[in-house]
């Protein structure tokens, strides 16, 4: 994903954590729920914070618009120490920061405009204000026949929309988004990322995202952070983090699909040389870091006859090709990954064939 | 002497007085105090857990107390505010006091099953609190507070015929001189069919004010 305005990456960022940590007392004892958090988050991108369940995610959400407050630490929006707002300051700052939820988290008594109305009304905007404001947001997330319905009547992704409409109603600067298509089926969640990025776009909105759906991040996301255990593990640009993932979990999360060696393949794998050299089995991976093309010509020509293609699949992430080729090769005895140097990221050899 | 449709009739007003009275109390007096019990407790966006903890002893004490023993208690009580303890406004006195806790209990559990994340929609949205309790605790409880009000309001017609039995006036005042006292099968049979019909119509407008304002489909 081209980001709305790369040219803004060295302005100072626009949410910055330092030291950030929270613990909850729990029943059995402290949880610390999140340590040493520092990070960055520009103006106008879409920043994306993976991690499995319980990691912490919500929770440092949550710390964005002093939902939760830190126990340790500081978070900066705009430079700002948001844990020294006082109350009338901290309304303010909620109305800058707008939120969307999992379980969108409706008025189920109000209809779909006094829903989207209500934060307006609150704010003790004028009437006549409030209605153009509300018809606007409601054209733009596509729901203008729903004024009058009530949540129950909506699909999930109709609540949703409500919910994003509600969220931006006040003209933020960011839009955090806790699991916001974790509800959804398939194709309101793309229809969801949709809006969520042409949200980016148009407003230039920073949108801070939580997901444990990598594709999720995949989709729409500039830079991703990973969390494990109230840590971050693995952080960067989301072609970089998926290219080349550095840390267990993120692999655990990316699926270990990636890794694993069809079954059959792997029956007829052994691991010595043997003496009469046969086939052997290559791996050869595309990270993107070298903004490298998989050039199909050329690797065969390196490696010459024979080449079988066993498995393999390459993906685009942000303009960088990212996958792998398992490639069953000629083996003549010498240096075989040594050819594909400069025509790929990691070649490896993952086994030898048994002749059949 | 007047007749027997008349007599009933002057019942009826009397126990409609006592209970529209007593109820108009309960609810102005009721609802604010099971906001208060909701919101101060435990997470509750006015914490204030002393507090809680003396109001909610309170309501539990009021409400141990059977209303018979009550209204008996209050007599003293009763006499200070009305000037009498005898009559249909000498009877909203017990009654109210007995009523409010126990509506107010009920309210609360409504206010209580709200669901929190609306709570912190609302406080992400930049609501204050006062906000948050008429526009996201209130509404959303209502259908579960209007059936609260419908069982509150049962319970009072039922006590103010024991109210009666002890000169409140009201239709339990008729059964219990008629019915009782002169075994007066007929009159006694009259206020029995009047009570159910006055019991049904109110569950049955409670009922159906509930099902109007849940929208939650
Ligand atoms: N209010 C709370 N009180 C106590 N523990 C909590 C609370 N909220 C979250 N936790 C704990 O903190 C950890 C992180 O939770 P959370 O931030 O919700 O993770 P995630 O959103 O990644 O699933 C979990 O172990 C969770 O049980
Ligand atoms: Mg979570």
């Amino acid at each position: 994903m081209v980001s709305f305005n790369r040219n803004l990456a060295l302005e100072a960022p626009h949410i910055r954590l330092q030291g950030l940590g929270k613990t909850y007392a729990g029943g059995a004892g402290p949880v610390e729920a999140l340590q040493d958090i520092d990070l960055s988050i520009r103006r106008g991108e879409i920043f994306g914070i993976i991690g499995r369940s319980g990691a912490g995610k919500s929770s440092l959400i949550r710390t964005l618009n002093r939902l939760e407050s830190p126990s340790r630490g500081q978070v900066l929006i705009d430079g700002e120490d948001i844990a020294a707002l006082d109350a009338a300051q901290l309304v303010r700052l909620r109305r800058r920061v707008g939120m969307i939820f999992q379980h969108f988290n409706l008025m189920s008594a109000k209809t779909v405009w006094q829903n989207v109305a209500l934060p307006l009304k609150v704010a003790g905007v004028a009437p006549a204000r409030v209605r153009e404001r509300v018809d606007e947001l409601l054209g733009l997330v596509g729901l203008q026949d729903k004024h009058d319905a009530y949540p129950a009547q909506l699909s999930g992704g109709q609540k949703q929309r409500v919910g994003i409409a509600r969220a931006l109603v006040h003209r933020p600067d960011v839009l955090l988004c806790d699991e916001a298509t974790s509800a959804l089926d398939p194709e309101s969640t793309q229809s969801i990322l949709a809006l969520l990025r042409d949200i980016n776009r148009r407003f230039g909105l920073t949108v801070v995202l939580i997901t444990h759906e990598m594709a999720v991040i995949r989709e729409v996301c500039d830079r991703v952070v990973v969390l494990d255990k109230g840590r971050i593990v693995e952080q960067g640009a989301v072609w970089e983090v998926f290219g080349d993932p550095a840390h267990p979990v993120t692999r655990t999360l990316l699926g270990e699909r990636e890794r694993g060696l069809p079954e059959d393949v792997q029956g007829r794998l052994q691991s010595r040389r043997p003496a009469e050299p046969g086939d052997l089995l290559l791996e050869v991976r595309f990270t993107g870091a070298g903004r490298r093309e998989p050039d199909l010509l050329a690797i065969t020509q390196a490696l010459g006859a024979p080449v079988i293609l066993l498995q393999g699949g390459v993906e685009r992430i942000q303009g960088h090709a990212h996958g792998r080729l398992l490639l069953q090769v000629g083996d003549d005895g010498e240096d075989v990954p040594a050819r594909l140097h400069g025509l790929a990221d990691h070649v490896e050899v993952l086994g030898y064939v048994v002749p059949v | 002497m007047s007749s027997l449709s008349e007599r009933l009739l002057h019942a009826l007003l009397d126990t409609l007085l006592m209970i529209g009275a007593s109820s108009l109390v309960v609810l102005a007096v009721g609802l604010p105090l099971a906001l208060v019990l909701v919101t101060t407790g435990p997470g509750g966006i006015f914490q204030a857990l002393p507090l809680n903890r003396v109001l909610g002893s309170v309501v539990n004490v009021l409400r141990s107390i059977p209303f018979l023993i009550l209204m008996v208690a209050l007599i003293p009580f009763t006499r200070l505010i009305v000037g009498t303890s005898y009559g249909v406004w000498a009877a909203v006195v017990p009654l109210t006091l007995a009523a409010t806790p126990f509506f107010a209990r009920i309210a609360e559990v409504s206010l209580r099953e709200v669901d929190h994340g609306l709570v912190e929609a609302a406080q992400a949205m930049g609501c204050q609190r006062r906000h948050i309790v008429w526009n996201v605790l209130l509404p959303e409880a209502r259908p579960g507070i209007v059936g609260g009000f419908t069982i509150t309001l049962v319970t009072m017609i039922n006590s103010s015929a024991m109210a009666g039995a002890i000169g409140a006036g009201g239709l339990g005042d008729l059964a219990y001189r008629y019915g009782y006292q002169r075994f007066d099968t007929q009159v006694m049979l009259t206020v029995i069919i009047v009570l159910v019909l006055l019991v049904t119509l109110i569950q049955f407008g409670g009922d159906r004010l509930a099902r109007w304002l849940n929208k939650r489909g």
